[in-house]
């Protein structure tokens, strides 16, 4: 069986040669594709955690008796959602990158930036996403009534006690289904990063077809498919975790 | 600041002159008057005359203008104060009963004890239980907010404010959003806690339940004090024109 496959492949492109799956029989190019792909489940993770993580603490200080918090806080959201993720992208890399320290690598000679293409793709992408969080969980907080966090007050809680116990919990909730939305753009706006060399799966699909003209058409094929397949991983995860949160008489629907 | 002078024969919670606006709209105008321990106080008065207002500053969920408001010898609208302390002292419950949605009953009444004043998991749930059955709430301990009747609620939110253990309730309308059947339910746990000797202050619109359970009847219109007196005198001899006027519209 898993002979067979191979052979298909490599009779299909025999056959007709614009379908060139070449990395189902070529082991170089298919070692390419799981490298590509890890890259991209890895980034997305980390981007989603991040972004996830910049959206509840923005929220918090959105709500900060600091004005100068707040202006920060606005002047963020301004940034990161009304320009373009691809040239963040850029302008992190190739600008800011310019600016930080560098390192002698383990050959001795050559010097390395701290922070790699990998790990600016993280931060810009996650700030990016981040800004759009930022304002999904401030539309969830704004929906837990004044009263109920007065409630929490009256009985002595802290500001902080009453947004982790309190607001956040519920305010989660409210926002999930925008939530579902955002990250599930996150996910599909990780390929920008080709555009700093991350060597992700759009990355290793386009040096593929590059190489391979004729396997243009089947990485496109199989590049759809996939993000396909990332995608409803994470809605089902999203799902179940709605599905976990449901509590009776306060919306949604077990 | 300090309350070390205070003792239990002065009153628990002391009103002064107490002013507020919101904007140029003054809602208080100057209201007086004095809480003993264990006293049952119920504030009466036509809407926007201040009421809910007034209870809010005693627990500093409002702030004043002018004038003072002591709870056992502490002055409450001083930048100072300690919140958590004043809110250790005294208990508040809401007209829309603000229970957390997401907690259990059971839950619900644990959490502020737990978090708040740090004491111990066991003990709090063993008291939350007491409470539960003390509101006669016992079977309910795990059902959400959402699958309980308002006056259950209700009485949950009671149930949760005295499981902080203060020495004073506030009552802010607290039977004004439930069905007529289910706010005896509530008045009855509230007379329970009257009965145990518990301080109370009750704005409420409940006149034969203030009338039975009440020391003292606290008329309000306009952002003043009308009238005040034990619950027959002001029932039965009200003096002044507003009193009367609205004591006609309602009884």
């Amino acid at each position: 069986m898993l002979e067979t496959i191979p052979e298909f492949f490599r009779k299909l492109a025999e056959t007709y040669p614009k379908w060139n799956f070449i990395f189902f029989y070529d082991p170089v190019q298919w070692e390419r594709v799981l490298g590509g792909l890890l890259v991209t489940v890895q980034l997305s993770i980390v981007c989603v955690i991040f972004s996830v993580v910049i959206g509840i603490i923005g929220a918090w200080a959105q709500g900060s008796p600091s004005a100068a918090i707040r202006w920060i806080v606005a002047g963020y959201i301004q940034f990161f959602r009304n320009t373009p993720p691809m040239i963040q992208l850029l302008f992190f890399y190739f600008a800011l990158g310019q600016f930080t320290p560098t390192v002698t690598g383990a050959d001795g000679w050559t010097e390395q930036p701290i922070i790699s293409n990998v790990g600016w793709a993280i931060v810009s992408l996650s700030f990016f996403a981040g800004a759009f969080n930022v304002e999904i969980f401030r539309a969830g907080i704004e929906a837990v009534p004044d009263t109920t966090k007065e409630a929490a007050e009256s009985l002595g809680m802290t500001r902080l006690q009453t947004y982790t116990q309190v607001v956040l919990p519920l305010a989660l909730r409210v926002s999930l289904p925008s939530l579902n939305n955002n990250l599930v753009n996150l996910v599909k706006t990780t390929t920008q990063a080709i555009a700093i060399a991350v060597p992700e799966l759009l990355y290793e699909m386009v040096s593929i077809w590059n190489d391979y003209n004729s396997a243009q058409n089947a990485a496109m094929t199989v590049l759809f498919f996939t993000y396909i397949g990332l995608v409803g991983v994470l809605i089902f995860g999203m799902h179940r975790w709605e599905r976990a949160l449901f509590i009776p008489g306060f919306g949604g629907t077990k | 600041m300090t309350n070390t002078q205070w003792d239990e024969g002065q009153p628990i919670v002391s009103i002064k002159n107490v002013r507020k606006s919101f904007g140029d709209l003054e809602v208080l105008k100057g209201v007086s008057f004095d809480v003993q321990k264990g006293e049952v106080i119920c504030i009466i008065g036509p809407s926007g005359s201040g009421k809910s207002t007034l209870i809010r500053c005693i627990n500093a969920l409002a702030d004043i203008q002018g004038g003072s408001i002591q709870v056992e010898g502490q002055e409450v609208h001083d930048d100072d104060l300690d919140k958590l302390e004043l809110r250790k002292k005294v208990g508040m419950v809401f007209q829309q009963y603000n229970l957390f949605p997401h907690k259990t009953a059971l839950q619900n009444i644990m959490m502020a004890p737990i978090k708040v004043l740090k004491q111990p998991k066991a003990e709090v749930e063993k008291r939350a239980l007491a409470l539960l059955k003390k509101v006669r709430m016992e079977g309910k301990e795990n059902s959400y907010p959402g699958e309980l009747s308002g006056g259950q609620q209700q009485r949950v939110a009671i149930a949760r404010s005295l499981a902080m253990q203060p020495d004073v309730m506030l009552f802010d309308e607290v039977t004004a959003a439930l069905d007529p059947e289910t706010v005896k339910e509530v008045l009855v746990t509230i007379k329970d806690l009257a009965a145990d000797g518990m301080t109370c202050i009750l704005v409420t619109h409940e006149m034969g339940f203030a009338r039975e359970v009440a020391d003292h009847i606290y008329f309000t219109d306009n952002g003043v004090i009308v009238e005040h007196g034990p619950p027959t005198t002001f029932f039965d001899h009200a003096q002044d024109e507003r009193t009367k006027a609205f004591l006609g519209q309602i009884l």
